[in-house]
């Protein structure tokens, strides 16, 4: 079964491979640092991050490890945003590939998110330097995190995929992308602790749980709960219900689901309409 | 086959083009006219196209945004009108067969071959194929000005499915082949635009395919690396396993290599089969064509001359080579522009001219496939003695002619003040004004101008010591030729062949 799988994917898989080698050969092309760069600019942005966030504005849950739970949340969102602003125009973008080439065309998305999968890579790579640098206790929860990244990865590609199919026919998707990525940025608990709604009661509280109820809120903060900090609120702690845990679950299920439906019905047309 | 038969079954060509089409099936594409079945019809099918049919969305109205979407939803304007691109094409490639689509610009070859490539899906009808396809809508497909030559080839075998390995082993042969050895760790962006197309061209041709699939790519390279294609193309002609799909528009090339070829017109497939059959039915679509080109600028033309007298001011445009006193003077073909040249080929003039004075027709005749002008009528033969606009017509016998393409262009000349045996061009009547013809026959041969019946060598007895008498030397009469070698031989096969397909298909329409 394994060989026939292979066999079915192989073409997919050498073009995966040579688009997503191009792509990061190409990204820090004719400059000095070349590939350092991308491991140098996460470093230094992280830097500033934390200067603005954890020194000027003094944003806290009162646990010393917040900074380190401050930028996996902001890199885990960075590869949500970077998956879906380069994901979503890819297939316009290739589009000369597309139009003279036959090859599976979900290998452009899945490629775009490839790209930006390396990127969260080497940020957690740099997060784990100031994990240990702020002497963070890891448990036994660690191994519950390939688990996170699968979900974030696939709830993440099948919104991708979905908007991937709307842009080839009407682009105004990006923009309205770019104002809805926004909000449900501010939707997440990313910049702020869920903690921090939590303490202000009432009303808040009970949207501050709904919150977790979005996959992404959901598993960025198992992400930070497993990784760094068991402080962090989750669906699992904030619920006991189990048909309320399984919402985002489920979600992501339907959404990965969707997102392939839509694009396999168009992906014939693709080549014509563009 | 009479002069008078001929031009019968030419107009019913067009004239009843769709029950021809019919008649146009896929088993008929593997016999020669004669009955005879194609060699390596045997060979198992790699290719097989059935019915196929292709409509596009073409928006008529600017149909983006949803300001116009909303008006053309209240007015019930649909925004696209369906266009037919391909209305039921079958047909079938054989293992190891080089094979040919020609059609002219429009016709539904390119969305073809990206239906074949499977980049286009058909509305109705299906494509199978078995075995590996690479196609080449387009050279370097993926290239990045960026990336060095070496990269750019991994690249674009990766993108035709050439795993890492695969491509190890084609890449010394590519490099050889596109002689690029000592740039290949240049970036592309340093390369001239004729390196970049020969690595392209190399990846192509060398990318180890069972079927490839090649649009418009021969004309590519200097002339040594022409000459290197050339024999690229031959040696896989031999190559049982290899099967090649060619779209192009040189006939040159689909007589030099193709096993057998097709023509496709409006969506549909007019000619299939015989390789010489095809090229002589694309070659006559395009002389048709260019008749009615030349009509509609004649008509044009009057149309805007009878606008400037109503209005006074209005300034028509005229085609080149004619001018305000001179605004017709075309050269057309009266019947088929494809002609045995057993009967003389017949022509008309159509000018118009008003000024006062005497003046003068002059025609020439060119040889569009050798080159040269073959005759020329001299300045002051015709004087024309009726002003206005009129139509003569010349019958040019041409039977001491070998097969060849001609074009006869017309001038209109007055006698020059100064000078009395002189006389000035007034208007010339060139490209679509100019009358194109095609002369073909089985008697005939190719390569020479004049034929056997016009001019021969004749033996005679030599006065040297070591000379010859005129009886030693035997003289082979064209019907004579046994020699199984002799190539001329086969191409008068062949050329026999065509003409016989071409009444059958044309009879078949009747």
């Amino acid at each position: 079964m394994v060989a026939q799988l292979r066999k079915r994917y192989a073409y997919a898989w050498t073009v995966l491979k040579g688009l997503v080698k191009t792509d990061f050969k190409l990204r820090y092309q004719g400059s000095f640092l070349g590939v350092a760069w991308s491991v140098v600019k996460p470093l230094l942005m992280f830097c500033v991050m934390y200067l603005v966030f954890a020194r000027f504005l003094r944003m806290s849950d009162g646990t010393p490890t917040y900074p380190v739970v401050l930028l996996l949340g902001i890199s885990s969102w960075q590869f949500v945003t970077d998956t879906t602003n380069v994901g979503l125009r890819a297939l316009v973008d290739r589009g000369d590939l597309l139009r003279k080439i036959h090859f599976p065309n979900y290998i452009v998305v899945v490629s775009a998110s490839m790209g930006a999968l390396i990127s969260y890579g080497i940020n957690l790579l740099v997060v784990l330097l100031f994990a240990v640098v702020n002497r963070v206790q890891f448990t036994w929860r660690v191994v519950l995190l390939p688990l996170n990244f699968v979900e974030l990865y696939c709830i993440t590609i099948g919104w991708t995929l979905i908007m991937a199919t709307m842009y080839v026919y009407f682009r105004d998707i990006a923009h309205i992308w770019d104002v809805f990525s926004q909000l449900l940025f501010y939707a997440t608990p990313i910049i702020y602790p869920l903690s921090y709604v939590f303490q202000r009661g009432g009303i808040y509280a009970r949207l501050g749980s709904l919150e977790l109820l979005n996959p992404w809120a959901q598993t960025i903060q198992d992400i930070r709960h497993n990784f760094i900090a068991q402080t962090q609120p989750t669906i699992w702690t904030q619920f006991s219900n189990w048909g309320i845990r399984l919402i985002p679950l489920i979600i992501t299920a339907f959404i990965l689901w969707l997102g392939i439906f839509v694009f396999r019905k168009y992906e014939k047309h693709f080549a014509e309409v563009m | 086959m009479s002069e008078e038969k001929m031009k019968n079954s030419m107009s019913s060509t067009s004239a009843s083009a769709s029950a021809q089409e019919d008649s146009v099936s896929v088993e008929s594409g593997e016999y020669r006219s004669n009955g005879e079945r194609f060699p390596g019809m045997d060979a198992p099918v790699v290719l097989d196209v059935h019915d196929v049919y292709k409509d596009f969305k073409l928006p008529t109205e600017q149909a983006t945004g949803l300001k116009q979407a909303v008006i053309n939803w209240t007015k019930g304007i649909r925004g696209y009108r369906w266009q037919h691109v391909l209305r039921g094409i079958s047909f079938q490639v054989h293992q190891g067969e080089f094979f040919g689509i020609v059609g002219r610009n429009g016709g539904g070859k390119s969305t073809l071959l990206k239906i074949i490539s499977q980049i286009y899906y058909p509305n109705k009808g299906s494509v199978s194929v078995s075995g590996k396809l690479v196609p080449f809508i387009e050279l370097g497909v993926g290239f990045n000005p960026e990336l060095t030559g070496r990269e750019n080839v991994y690249l674009n075998c990766a993108l035709l499915g050439f795993d890492h390995e695969q491509t190890d082993a084609m890449y010394d042969d590519i490099v050889e082949f596109a002689e690029l050895g000592d740039f290949m760790d240049q970036k592309l962006k340093n390369y001239s635009s004729g390196m970049q197309v020969r690595l392209a061209f190399s990846v192509a041709i060398k990318a180890q395919g069972d079927i490839l699939v090649l649009d418009e790519v021969l004309a590519v390279g200097d002339e040594a690396f022409q000459r290197k294609c050339d024999d690229f193309f031959t040696q896989i002609r031999k190559d049982p396993t290899k099967t090649v799909i060619l779209v192009t528009h040189d006939m040159g090339a689909v007589k030099r290599y193709c096993t057998r070829a097709m023509m496709i017109e409006d969506g549909k497939i007019v000619a299939y089969g015989d390789k010489e059959t095809v090229a002589d039915r694309y070659t006559l679509s395009n002389l048709e064509a260019e008749r009615k080109k030349g009509e509609k600028q004649a008509r044009k033309a009057a149309q805007a001359l009878a606008q400037k007298d109503e209005q006074g001011k209005a300034v028509p445009v005229f085609p080149n080579g004619l001018n305000a006193r001179v605004p017709i003077l075309r050269t057309y073909p009266i019947g088929s522009p494809l002609i045995d040249g057993t009967q003389p080929f017949r022509f008309g003039v159509e000018y118009q001219f008003d000024e006062p004075g005497d003046f003068y027709i002059a025609i020439a005749l060119h040889d569009m496939s050798r080159g040269g002008i073959t005759y020329d009528s001299g300045s002051k033969t015709f004087r024309i003695t009726k002003k206005g606009h009129h139509r003569l017509e010349f019958e040019l016998p041409v039977d001491q002619f070998n097969d060849g393409e001609f074009s006869l262009f017309t001038s209109l000349r007055v006698p020059n003040a100064s000078d009395p045996g002189a006389t000035d061009l007034v208007a010339v009547a060139i490209d679509a004004n100019s009358c194109s013809f095609v002369v073909r026959n089985p008697r005939n041969r190719q390569y020479a101008l004049l034929s056997d019946r016009a001019l021969q060598f004749v033996p005679v007895t030599s006065g040297e010591e070591d000379g010859l008498q005129a009886q030693d030397v035997i003289v082979n009469k064209p019907a004579e030729w046994k020699n199984p070698q002799s190539q001329q031989r086969v191409d008068e096969a062949q050329r026999q062949n065509a003409l016989g397909s071409l009444k059958q298909i044309t009879y078949d329409a009747q």
